[in-house]
Parts: structure tokens; C-alpha cells; sequence
């Protein structure tokens, strides 16, 4: 990498206000304990271990992204998380529980649009909540007001068909937040949007983020949008997946669009995307964002 | 993709009015080869009918002589001094003029039949569709469920697909005799012949069509906290519940095409047996019109579904339809079934 023309900051130094917003989290519960996590495939070519030792804790409302090359487990840690695959060892602890198999307790937005195509908008929102035991009367109303939060109040009677891909997005933040998880663990949520509007859904997330009570894990392989929206970034290596760093972002709260040009994001993104030697692979997306010298920019 | 105005555009769409200038033509152009050797005598026409016998002795009017056999008679008679046959050019009695069968649609419906027990048109053709129906129905009955629990569980399907997989490759009508031993002459053979036709090949589709539903939504249910029991009923059971539609469908035609052998079994009925019988009173004419109601009702079946499956799921719909609409699209080839 060339020699920076803009003296950038360390990203380790933190402002005074930012430093007492860290100290305020460290005092709130841990809702997300990941302790010893490892994760094994069997293959034909033999046993592979995608996720190697993985601890973490995440705080309540605290927003955490994960950022790593392809191949580095984070789809695998996000599935863990979900209870969709079982891990080979280690302990994936919710309030101090132990998880085990898929629950509300923990609202899922994936990359791919999964809202069901033959509910309405407001029957997807009220699927979690009516499976929950909630009434009819009850589910609806709550979901209406789920909907309307993520600003889709018109579309309540549209099918998914005939949303824009942020708007299903919207949708599914709403479903996933109505069953009152303790935590959202979004999967690339953003990765099939076009730019502009995955600037508009990263503002809207952390509008909703600031209304309501809840701790956000965002995986995403854009160290923009893990600078923009994090309290913290998970910075995972791969072969195996490990831990590299935990970056506390020093950007201050609130964030504009013009801070994304400021030397202190700039040196953020410049370590996470620094932090990882070139892997073997890359996600098409990542390409790009790696090619691009945050330094020299 | 915006339509083309060339003809020949690769995997492109027409225009609207081209389109439908095709449509029309795919019809038109077999009926106007079948008007053409109708009506143009020196077109095929290797009869001919007589009008006047003259003093051939076996001729009689409106006989159909061939032509050969016209021509040598007519000789002898020229020979002996004889008055010679006339006649016109016409073609063999099992290819009545599309006149003839359009008239024939309507008169078959108003002819009482010959011999007093037997069938009116309608009485056959209704017949014909409840043996499709009861063999359907029941297919269904036991292939719908059957099918999405196959989907579903990999238990299910380990169990029972690899003997209907064999089952399958048995000709449904390979079992009639075994089905008249079973279950005598009447209908209940004719109603296993279609079942055992359906049934099968029902499984396997909608096991399918089940195991092709998004595994993603699945997830995202039992991420919101859905049981086994809400999941089959709530998101694979919905989700797949278009394509099983359409199989249905696709399925319905396949019956149909059992059913001329179905009625055959034991004691012929249906419109197989007004077919049988009107090709042996050489109304020919009876015969096309009775294929032709087969052709007319199955498509008219299958339209009226599309219909009602673009009202029944409206996730699907891109738009209000009405029954011409459907039709328009039924008969485009990029029409998704």
C-alpha cells in the first residue's frame, strides 16, 4: 500500500465522548456470549475447520458488525447463532443460556429476500407473533405498528412481489423485530441492493436502532457500512475463521453521510480492511471495496 | 425484453398483434388444409359419387365408387352402347368436409340414438367425465397427501418412491383385465384404469414440487420460532401450494388421455362407445365431432383452472385476468404452466 497522503489518526485513540459511550456500554448486561466456538466440516477430503476457538460478547444494544474475507465462518457463526447448524464445540450463551436449535429469541434478516410470497406484508410481520400465541386482533395490531416504524404503512396489503428489494428488506427487519428478539442478527442484509439504496436502508437501520430496545449483529464484507453503522467491528480472519480484532470505532454518534469522508472513519476502515491479509478468495463485492486505497482516497 | 418486429428474433417477443395473427393462424391454417382437400375437387378426391347410376346394375345414387373401378365400368357400358354412370368427385367416407362436422357438432347433441338403451351425446360424454373424475378425485385424494408427505420427510420418501418408481413404468392398461376380474364390468374398472394411470406419477410430481420449495423460507420460519407442525402447514405446505396446482393440471391432461382405453374395459361406455358405434354406422362426421367435444372440454377444463388459479392465489397475479386474458395467455408458448 502506498504512503498515505492524509495523516490519519490512530483508530485506537477515542474521543472523550466516544470513550464514555464505551465505558456506558461495558456497564450493561452481556446479552450474546460466544465462548471456545469451534466449527468442523467433514469432508471428503477430510475434516475442515471453518470456525477456529471464536469468543465474543456482545452488550445489550450494542451494534456489532462482522467483516472477514469469504471463507472466513461467517456465514457458519451467523447459522450458530441461529441454531440453524449445531457447533462442534464451544457455547453460544443468550442471556447466559444456552442456545440450542432456531428461536424468536433471536430475530434473523438474511442476504436473500425471505419473506413468504403468499402473505401480504402485514401476515408476514404477524407470522412470528401468531405462532408465538398471540391472537389475531393482537398480532395484527402490534405488526401494523411494526410496519409502520420501518415506514411501510401504505404497502400493509401488498404481496412481496410487488415490493422493491429495500422495501422487502424493511419487511423483513419488521417481522424479525416483532417477535421482540434480544437480539437482530442480520446477514448481509444489504449485499443485493444497489448503492443508493443501501445508504438509505443503513440510516433507516440505525433510526430504528435508536427507537427500539435492541442489540444488532450485522455481518457484512462493506468496511463502509461496518464504520458507519458499528459501536464495534469484528474483524475475522480466514483458514480457519478466527478472531483478528476487535476494532471499538471511534467515530462519534450520531453519524452523517459527510463523516464517512472524515480521517477518523477513514482510519477505521483503512485497519479493518488492513487488518486481513489478502485471503485467497475474496467475495466479488469485497473486491471492490478492498481495491480502492482508503488512505489515498 | 421489448417485442421485436422481426419475424425471426432470437428467443424474442412479437408484438401484440403479430402475436395474435399467429395465434389465429396456428388454428386456421390445418383447417384451411382440411378445407382445401374438402372443397377443391382436383385436390386428393379419389372417389367418386354418383349421381346418376345410368345402367351399371349395382350402382346406386350416392354410392362412392372408386374412381378406378367408375372408369372401367363407365368403358364397359360405352362398349356395349349402354347409358354411362354420372358422377361427381369425392372423397372417401372418413373424411366428411369440416361443414359436414361443424353441422355434426350440433345435430350428434340432437339425434336420439338408434336402439333404445342406448346414450344420448351428452348422456356419453357426461359419462366420460364422471369415470375422469371419480379416477382423479380419488388419485388425488390419496396422491395429494401421499405426494407432500414424500416431499416432506425423507423417511416417507425412502419408504414409498422407489416401488411407485417401478410401479410407474407399468401401463395402466396392462391391469384392466385383473381390474373386470377385481371389480366387474361397470365402472369401477374404468375409474382404477385412470387411478392407476394419475396415481403414480401424482406422487412423484408433487414430491417434487414439494422438495423444490425454498429451503431459505423454511428457515426464516423456525428463526421466527415456527414448530415442525406450523411449518408443514404454514410454509411448505403454502409455498408449494402453486406449483402443486399446476401439476394438477398438467396431471388432469394426462387422465384424460387414459380414459378412451379405460372405457374400453369391460362393458364399453362413454364416449367411447358413441365413437365405437358412430364409426360403425359410418357417420363419420359423428366421430370427429365426438374427438373434437374431448379436445374442446379438456382445454376448456384446463383454461377455467387457469383462471381460478390466477383468483385462488393472488401473490401470483400480475394483475386482475379475465377468462379471455387467461386465454390469450394460455395459448402464448412462454406461458408458464
Amino acid at each position: 500500500m502506498s504512503a498515505s497522503v492524509l495523516e490519519l489518526p490512530d483508530y485506537r485513540e477515542l474521543a472523550p465522548e466516544v470513550a464514555a459511550r464505551f465505558d456506558k456500554i461495558s456497564e450493561r448486561p452481556v446479552i450474546l456470549e460466544v465462548r471456545n466456538l469451534n466449527k468442523v466440516f467433514e469432508s471428503a477430503e477430510g475434516p475442515r475447520q471453518a470456525l477456529k476457538e471464536l469468543s465474543f460478547e456482545v452488550r445489550r444494544r450494542e451494534f456489532v458488525t462482522v467483516i472477514g474475507p469469504s471463507g472466513c465462518g461467517k456465514s457458519t457463526l451467523i447459522r450458530m447463532l441461529a441454531g440453524l447448524d449445531e457447533q462442534s464445540s464451544g457455547q453460544i450463551l443468550l442471556d447466559g443460556r444456552e442456545v440450542s436449535g432456531p428461536g424468536p429469541d433471536r430475530g434473523m434478516v438474511f442476504q436473500g429476500y425471505t419473506l413468504f410470497p403468499w402473505l401480504t406484508v402485514k401476515k408476514n410481520v404477524m407470522f412470528g407473533l401468531e405462532i408465538g400465541g398471540h391472537s389475531e386482533a393482537v398480532a395484527e395490531s402490534e405488526a401494523l405498528q411494526w410496519i409502520e416504524m420501518v415506514g411501510l404503512g401504505s404497502f400493509a396489503n401488498a404481496y412481496p412481489n410487488q415490493l422493491s428489494g429495500g422495501m422487502k428488506q424493511r419487511v423483513a427487519i419488521a417481522r424479525a423485530l416483532a417477535n421482540k428478539p434480544r437480539i437482530l442478527i442480520m446477514d448481509e442484509p444489504f449485499g443485493a441492493l444497489d448503492a443508493q439504496t443501501r445508504c438509505q436502508m443503513q440510516s433507516h437501520l440505525i433510526q430504528i436502532w435508536r427507537q427500539v430496545d435492541v442489540t444488532i449483529l450485522f455481518i457484512t464484507h462493506d468496511l463502509e457500512e461496518a464504520c458507519y453503522l458499528s459501536d464495534r467491528i469484528m474483524v475475522l480472519g480466514s483458514n480457519p475463521g478466527h478472531l483478528m480484532e476487535f476494532i471499538r470505532n471511534p467515530v462519534p454518534r450520531p453519524r452523517s453521510d459527510e463523516q464517512c469522508l472524515s480521517p477518523v472513519f477513514l482510519s477505521v476502515k483503512k485497519k479493518a480492511g488492513g487488518v486481513d491479509p489478502p485471503g485467497p478468495i475474496l467475495e466479488p463485492g469485497a473486491t471492490a471495496e478492498d481495491s480502492h486505497d482508503p488512505g489515498g482516497g | 425484453m421489448k417485442p421485436t418486429r422481426d419475424w425471426l428474433g432470437l428467443r424474442r417477443e412479437l408484438p401484440e398483434g403479430r402475436r395474435n395473427v399467429l395465434v389465429v393462424f396456428s388454428f386456421a391454417l390445418p383447417l384451411m388444409l382440411w378445407c382445401l382437400v374438402s372443397y377443391v375437387p382436383w385436390i386428393w378426391h379419389p372417389m367418386v359419387r354418383i349421381a346418376d347410376p345410368g345402367e351399371v346394375s349395382y350402382f346406386q345414387k350416392e354410392m362412392l365408387i372408386e374412381k378406378k373401378v367408375f372408369a372401367a365400368e363407365n368403358r364397359t357400358m360405352r362398349e356395349a352402347g349402354l347409358r354411362q354412370a354420372q358422377g361427381s368427385p369425392a372423397n372417401p367416407i372418413f373424411l366428411p368436409a369440416p361443414h359436414k362436422v361443424a353441422q355434426a357438432l350440433i345435430t350428434a347433441f340432437q339425434t336420439p340414438p338408434r336402439l333404445p338403451n342406448e346414450p344420448w351425446l351428452h348422456e356419453s360424454l357426461l359419462h366420460s367425465i364422471s369415470i375422469i373424475f371419480w379416477g382423479f378425485a380419488l388419485s388425488s385424494i390419496i396422491g395429494l397427501p401421499l405426494g407432500i408427505l414424500c416431499g416432506t420427510f425423507r423417511a416417507a420418501s425412502r419408504l414409498t418412491e422407489p416401488f411407485i418408481e417401478f410401479f410407474r413404468y407399468l401401463p395402466a392398461p396392462a391391469f384392466g383385465a385383473l381390474c373386470v376380474a377385481m371389480m366387474g364390468i361397470h365402472d369401477a374398472p374404468k375409474i382404477a384404469i385412470i387411478f392407476i394411470g394419475t396415481f403414480f406419477q401424482q406422487v412423484l410430481v408433487i414430491a417434487n414440487t414439494v422438495r423444490k420449495n425454498d429451503p431459505a423460507l423454511l428457515e426464516a420460519a423456525q428463526t421466527l420460532g415456527a414448530s415442525r407442525r406450523q411449518l408443514i402447514f404454514r410454509v411448505i405446505i403454502p409455498g408449494s401450494i402453486t406449483d402443486i396446482y399446476n401439476d394438477m393440471r398438467i396431471l388432469l391432461g394426462w387422465a384424460w388421455t387414459y380414459l378412451i382405453v379405460a372405457e374400453l374395459i369391460g362393458a364399453t361406455s362413454g364416449i367411447t362407445y358413441f365413437i365405437n358405434q358412430q364409426g360403425r354406422y359410418r357417420n363419420y362426421e359423428n366421430v370427429y365431432a365426438a374427438i373434437m367435444m374431448i379436445g374442446v372440454i379438456g382445454l376448456a377444463t384446463d383454461l377455467a383452472l387457469a383462471w381460478l388459479g390466477n383468483n385462488l392465489f393472488p401473490w401470483k397475479r400480475q394483475g386482475q385476468k379475465s377468462l379471455w386474458e387467461t386465454a390469450l395467455d394460455y395459448i402464448r408458448p412462454d406461458y408458464v404452466k
